[in-house]
């Protein structure tokens, strides 16, 4: 992105860490959280923290990973989109064919290979097809199955299709100036076409069952799933620092304060110059990019992606997660994330005490969404900061 | 001691069966059935073609209750008669094979017997046509048109060909118009199948020319079925509907395969034949002398099979060549089953002229389901034209007052257990109680966010969130059922391609209703004209003396109640349930935005667009609704493109920016 250069006399330059203290704070409890777990965990040390616990971190990073691009694309560009989980059930679904395909590929042969003569290429993808598509009643492999056999082609495409999917959208919407609420119902209304697309049995994705077995990677279908949990807890944990670095990078410097002026005053940027629809579109991208590689570790750890994963009601959640957390502010995203969505699978996963009042008994899984939901309203309305608007009285007693 | 008087004991027994024989005769009024068949009792036992007329006639002539009961069973041997009085009964079997008799005239059983004790009356086949025969023109010359109808209704739907003298026996007799109108189609229809005589089926068929009811089409596309045939050449006298070229018209392996699969030709191994057979000659890990595990490609497949066919132990492989050679000797053709090519030419003319008014009534069909679509979504979205469109707050929980109001209906229908007058107050009811949630909605949230449009959208969100989980606890998550009345239950159709339900012609009407209720309040009354001033300019509206906050309030209760009506009607067309809500949400949105922001008639476009488009996406694709969301969402994102304000756009200063 060419920024022109408008003045000539330069502040002293400051380095990313000097602009963002938060980054080196973060890293660090990043890492030292990294290695506790690891310590604690069933594969490589003391199997305090069950495979099970370490899967439900794994995916709680990816998608504080996914809140850090919400943050961006909303607290600092002003672009509320309701659509970035689509972008991350993109990326899920463009890894689990690879998974899927390559998994049922190793069944298959094994099953063909014990018979008297070797299997053909054909009859084995043939097979393949048959056996992963005989759910909705087809035996042919779909066309944009066509790269499902090689890893590197998969993970181009988790990376290439939401980019794509929101440069082209991102190009129309901002090209006719739709802004605001406008925007956010539009983003809403791709949301959903997307999940009803991927509803249908027809479109080569296995309609509402979705992709299933994801956990089991292939080429290691004889590790545990202990080890295999810690493997992508660890690419969870590098994600997010490396996406943390990356957005904090790119939100400080001249870049951020243009994309933090749009935010707050679009027309302005726009007649002193500069080319506000690149800058939203490359924002707009750049974090749908980040939110597909966040889905692409994410589902593989939760073991199956269907389409509801991507209604537009989990595009809201993470709206709410941010706004909870704190906008503008990139760790405010990652505590929102992780801190409800944590509270949230405590509170409906039956771990919760349900609390009996005599008259009336309180079953958190039924009364866990009214609470979000009044609570999130609430935030709105008195705390528009979010919790991350606390370290702020921290901040500010320092000299 | 005297001799016991034998011969009084023998009378006695012979008497006692005479004596008792008048006792039927005494009930005559209750069993004029019984008695008229007694009257014949020598025929209706062993019934003869020749003398059944007689039994059958004075049948009609006397049109007792229960006469087609009896003729059904008589034909299919289910009348008894018990042999010591000479009474017919109905038998059904009892329990051990036993069987139940059962009164002709009551239909009360009257005793357990065994097969033994009465005689079956055997009707053959020549008596059963006959009687069969006499049901059909006794029902069609009965005097009660009703049961005319049903007769002719009855003949539709099993057509025969022994039917076309009694039809016009009976169409001759026939003096309502409307009921000799059907008889002479039906006549056409079944002389059209069935006639002997080429020249009336050809007349018939041109009769039937421009019908579009189903069963005149059923019968002209069975008389023009065809079958898939092949020859060395066409056969003299056939009558072909059409030629296949091979490679053209019908795939080239295709047409092999009916060779070989009428013997003309040796069948084609493929792939999986090959496989088998190969697996079949597995010698010591070699087929042919090729080693097993070099067979992973169909090439080396192929050439080893072929190593094999030349030691004889395989079928030939047909090759491409021997393929075309092969399909070349034969001409493939479609053949009418019905030889004579005068009916099938006549068929074809009359199918063809029926096409042009057959597409136009289905573009009606499809035209009036799109509009009923279109006034659904209407009412979905013409509270938001008001909250969002005049007011310009975004209300995400505007689908959950719809839901509101739908669990409304539900709830006074369970109180109130007529469907009407449940109906007729749930309605103010639901209009009453979202107003009161909007009121309450507007006064603690949105008032303190009109500045914030953005946090508008999430604090709503909140809400929506929380009332459908409320929703859920409440109501659980199983659909509720909204009944309507069963005056809104039928349906109106047309003919046998336009029908349309009543409730939606009702929803249809509402939709209507609102439409001029809502443009009432807008521009007729002091309402109206406040809420105007105020969504231009509130400070302004506010120095004349117009309360904004008031203004507010009541209109965007005005809009929540108007959800909550719209849900009411929404629940009798679809299920009531904690998400049937967010299920209309974007969608009307975007029936908001498509149609123009602040425009009711906008709002009205947008609907009528949205659905016309569903409708019209759903029929190039039928049966696949999901189909036609994704592309009508698609298509609206394309159009917000093109027209970012909407159809009806403002322009000046009421277009506020």
């Amino acid at each position: 992105m060419d920024i022109p250069r408008k003045t000539a006399a330069r502040p002293r330059r400051r380095t990313l860490f000097q602009d963002n203290p938060s980054v080196l704070w973060f890293m660090g409890l990043l890492g030292l959280f990294t290695l506790g777990v690891t310590i604690l965990s069933e594969g490589f040390g003391l199997g305090l923290i069950s495979t099970n616990l370490v899967k439900i971190l794994g995916m709680t990073l990816c998608l504080c990973l996914i809140a850090i691009a919400m943050d961006v694309v909303w607290g600092y560009c002003g672009i509320l989109s309701l659509g970035h989980f689509a972008f991350f059930g993109l990326g899920g679904y463009m890894i689990g064919m690879w998974l899927m395909y390559a998994r049922t590929e190793i069944v298959i042969r094994g099953s063909l290979g014990r018979g008297t003569i070797p299997p053909t290429e054909l009859e084995v993808s043939e097979a393949v097809a048959a056996q992963i598509f005989g759910v909705v009643g087809s035996s042919e492999l779909p066309a944009i199955w066509m790269f499902a056999h090689s890893l590197p082609a998969q993970l181009a495409l988790v990376v290439l299709v939401p980019g794509l999917l929101a440069l082209i959208f991102g190009w129309l919407a901002f090209r006719s100036r739709v802004t605001g609420v406008y925007l956010s119902i539009l983003t809403q209304a791709m949301t959903l076409a997307l999940s009803l697309y991927l509803f249908q049995n027809d479109t080569g994705l296995r309609g509402n069952n979705g992709l299933s077995g994801l956990q089991n990677i292939p080429g290691a279908l004889d590790v545990p799933q202990s080890i295999i949990s810690m493997w992508f807890f660890w690419a969870s944990a590098f994600m997010l620092g490396a996406g943390y670095l990356l957005f904090a990078w790119v939100v400080s410097g001249k870049f951020g304060s243009v994309i933090r002026a749009i935010r707050d005053n679009e027309a302005r940027v726009r007649f002193l110059g500069y080319n506000v629809e690149g800058y939203k579109l490359f924002i707009f991208t750049l974090t749908a990019v980040i939110s597909g590689i966040a889905g692409a570790l994410y589902y593989p750890q939760a073991g199956i992606i269907n389409p509801a994963e991507i209604a537009p009601i989990a595009s809201i959640y993470l709206a709410v997660w941010v706004a909870i957390g704190g906008r503008g502010r990139l760790y405010g995203a990652v505590i929102g994330a992780a801190s409800v969505s944590l509270l949230s699978s405590w509170l409906t996963g039956g771990g919760a005490p349900n609390i009996d009042l005599g008259f009336y008994r309180i079953v958190w899984t039924d009364w866990w969404l009214v609470l979000l939901g009044l609570g999130f309203v609430l935030v709105t309305l008195f705390f528009p900061k979010g919790i991350g608007g606390l370290f702020d009285y921290l901040v500010r007693k320092q000299p | 001691m005297p001799r016991p008087p034998w011969f009084l004991i023998l009378v006695a027994c012979l008497t006692v069966p005479l004596l008792l024989r008048p006792a039927p005769l005494a009930a005559q009024t209750e069993t004029p059935l019984q008695d008229l068949l007694q009257s014949m009792q020598q025929i209706v036992a062993s019934p003869s073609r020749a003398r059944v007329a007689e039994v059958l006639d004075a049948l009609q002539q006397a049109d007792a209750p229960g006469t087609t009961t009896f003729l059904n069973r008589w034909a299919a041997r289910e009348v008894y008669e018990r042999p010591e009085d000479g009474l017919f009964f109905y038998g059904r079997e009892g329990a051990a094979r036993s069987l139940i008799l059962i009164d002709i005239d009551t239909d009360a059983d009257i005793a357990e017997v065994t097969t033994r004790d009465v005689n079956q009356i055997r009707v053959n086949a020549g008596v059963r046509r006959e009687i069969e025969a006499a049901m059909v023109s006794f029902e069609l010359l009965n005097p009660d048109p009703a049961r005319r109808s049903a007769a002719l209704a009855a003949i539709a739907r099993s057509p025969d060909p022994e039917q076309i003298p009694l039809l016009e026996a009976a169409l001759e007799a026939e003096e309502q118009a409307a009921i000799a109108t059907r008889m002479a189609r039906l006549l056409d229809l079944l002389n059209a199948r069935f006639a002997t005589d080429s020249a009336i089926r050809v007349a018939a068929i041109e009769g039937l020319r421009g019908d579009i009811s189903t069963e005149a089409r059923r019968a002209l596309n069975q008389i023009l079925a065809t079958s898939a045939e092949l020859a060395p050449e066409i056969p003299a006298g056939s009558n072909v509907a059409r030629i296949r070229v091979p490679g053209q018209d019908i795939d080239l392996l295709a047409a092999y395969q009916r060779l070989s699969d009428a013997g003309l030709a040796p069948p084609r191994p493929g792939r999986n034949a090959i496989r088998d057979a190969l697996r079949a000659n597995v010698v010591d890990g070699e087929v042919g002398g090729i080693p097993v595990h070099q067979l992973h490609t169909d090439e080396m497949r192929r050439a080893t099979y072929r190593a094999l066919e030349a030691a004889g132990s395989v079928p030939p492989l047909v090759t491409q060549a021997d393929i075309e050679a092969a399909v070349a000797e034969y001409v493939f053709f479609d053949q009418y089953l019905e030889p004579d090519p005068a009916v099938t030419d006549a068929a074809r003319a009359a199918l063809d002229s029926t096409r042009t008014a057959i597409s136009l009534w289905q573009f009606l069909s499809l035209s009036i389901d799109a509009l009923s679509l279109a006034s659904i979504f209407f009412l979905a979205a013409i509270g938001l034209a008001i909250t969002f469109g005049v007011m310009r707050v975004i209300n995400m929980a505007h689908g959950e007052f719809i839901m509101m109001g739908a669990y409304t209906g539900y709830v006074v229908q369970t109180m109130i257990p007529n469907y009407t007058t449940s109906l007729i107050v749930a309605l103010p009811l639901a209009f009453l109680v979202t107003f009161a949630a909007g009121v309450a909605m507007e006064r603690t949230v949105i008032r303190h966010l009109y500045s914030r449009p953005l946090e508008t959208l999430l604090a709503t969100f909140g809400i929506s969130i929380a009332l459908q989980q409320l929703a859920k606890n409440i109501f659980g998550t199983q659909a509720r059922p909204l009944t309507s009345p069963d005056w809104l239950a039928g349906s109106i159709a047309l003919n046998d391609l336009v029908s349309v339900s009543t409730i939606r012609v009702a929803i249809f009407v509402m939709a209507l209703a609102f439409l001029l209720i809502l443009l009432f309040i807008l521009n007729r009354t002091r309402l109206g004209l406040e809420v105007r001033a105020v969504t231009q300019n509130p400070g302004m509206a506010a120095s004349m003396g117009i309360n904004p906050d008031r203004i507010n309030m009541l209109t965007f209760g005005l809009g929540s109640g108007i959800a909550g009506v719209a849900g009411v009607s929404i629940g009798l067309v679809a299920q009531v349930t904690s998400e049937m809500g967010a299920n209309y949400i974007v969608q009307s949105f975007m029936t908001v935005v498509v149609g123009g922001v602040g425009s009711v008639f906008g709002t009205l476009a947008g609907a009528t667009l949205i659905g016309a488009l569903q409708k019209g996406i759903e029929w190039f694709n039928p049966g696949n609704t999901l189909a036609a969301q994704t592309y009508m969402v698609l298509f609206i994102i394309l159009f917000i493109q093109f027209r970012p304000k909407g159809i009806v756009a403002l322009k000046g200063r009421a277009a506020g920016d």
